[in-house]
């Protein structure tokens, strides 16, 4: 046997990454910096993982991925982050 | 924006290009879960909707080692990866099983029931979106009493789904699964603490994360954390936790809510809203989560 048996199929681990999934989006969150607590709620509650930030430069989210769900939005409890309509 | 995002994103174990629906309930949850896990995970997932989001070929959106087989025999898989793992002499590494409540308490039954009784070192998770999602909303063991599916549909005939959720947590406790419990989007930090605890249990642990699905019941894909809230303050989603069978905690209900709250945010149970039958249904679906907070204590 020269060549190792390979059974199913392998693919790379986070490879999902390729797919820029916001081209889905209907709505895209915009962040008002200037009212945001950095509490990190909608780090925590983002279904994507996608939302980044900190004390220092509060939070956005990577447009890349973003589907638009709007649960940041909902979850704010300072209500800092607006779904605005995507215009493409 | 770019070296900040590189900065300050968190290294999740399940990357984003997933394609999960906007919104989804159970793609939260899985992430929250899997990060709660760690990385030194072994994940066998059964067939369901989180198998087909997180893996289309010829990507795969998780960064732990993760094996798909069939709908019915992630706990065998997990079985077999656990006694592999023991007879090589690794230790310190957590074999996971998850699934859907289809794969759960319908198709998988059987292999869990056996995964549980020979007492391996696993976690089974029961990621419960209470229907088939992936291939068009049909009815589970796990849907709600009275709920619409494609094949529980309501009408003049019938209110729904006329069978009650059958109670896996019974049923794992009746495994003698060293530790039982429910977890929901609600309450992550609850969550967190309650699948590190699995995760350091040795023996059978047992995790049910309910999973709100947009597109299943029927609501906007901004609300799965507030429906998943409204589930536990009717009673219909008690969160709970066994130790060896006993039950050690509950989260209690911060302030009652009447059934038809949570009812009519969905339209899975919209029908019910719409007549005097379904009045009296609404009064049945009540009894059940009064049922609930008598059996639990939840006030």
């Amino acid at each position: 046997m020269s060549k190792m048996l390979k059974p199913g199929i392998n693919v790379k681990p986070g490879s999902s990454k390729e797919n820029k999934t916001g081209s889905w989006r209907n709505y895209y969150p915009k962040f008002d910096h200037a009212k945001c607590i950095a509490c990190g709620t909608c780090e925590t509650y983002c279904p994507e993982g996608i939302i980044f930030g900190d004390k220092e430069h509060k939070y956005d989210a990577d447009l890349d991925y973003c589907k638009g769900c709007g649960i940041c939005a909902n979850i704010c409890p300072v209500k800092c982050i607006e779904m605005l309509l995507e215009v493409r | 924006m770019e070296d900040l995002k590189q900065k300050l994103m968190k290294k999740h174990l399940l990357a984003p290009g997933h394609t999960a629906c906007a919104g989804c309930g159970e793609a939260l949850g899985m992430r929250l879960i899997v990060d709660a896990i760690g990385p030194n995970c072994i994940i066998a997932n059964a067939t369901g909707c989180s198998e087909i989001f997180t893996s289309k070929y010829p990507q795969s959106a998780w960064e732990v080692p993760w094996v798909h087989s069939l709908f019915e025999n992630s706990s065998a898989i997990a079985s077999g990866v656990e006694v592999a793992l023991k007879a090589r002499g690794k230790t310190g590494i957590k074999v996971v099983a998850m699934g859907g409540d289809g794969a759960t308490a319908d198709i998988g039954i059987g292999c869990i029931s056996g995964m549980w009784e020979r007492g391996h070192n696993i976690l089974y998770v029961c990621l419960d979106n209470e229907a088939y999602m992936n291939t068009g909303i049909q009815r589970s063991s796990q849907t709600p009493f009275n709920a619409s599916t494609t094949t529980s549909p309501s009408g003049s005939e019938s209110m729904g789904n006329q069978t009650l959720k059958k109670d896996m947590i019974a049923i794992a406790n009746a495994h003698r699964v060293k530790y039982v419990a429910t977890v929901s989007l609600a309450n992550p930090k609850d969550l967190e603490r309650k699948v590190k605890k699995a995760v350091e249990t040795v023996g059978p642990s047992y995790i049910h994360f309910q999973a709100p699905c947009p597109l299943g019941w029927g609501f906007d894909s901004d609300k799965a954390v507030e429906i998943a809230k409204l589930a536990i303050n009717t009673g219909l989603f008690p969160v709970i936790e066994y130790e060896d069978g006993q039950l050690v905690k509950v989260q209690k209900i911060a302030k009652k809510v009447p059934v038809e709250d949570y009812l009519k945010t969905q339209s899975r149970f919209r029908h019910l809203l719409k007549s005097d039958a379904g009045k009296k249904v609404i009064a049945q679906i009540q009894t059940i989560a009064d049922a609930n907070i008598e059996k639990f204590g939840l006030v």
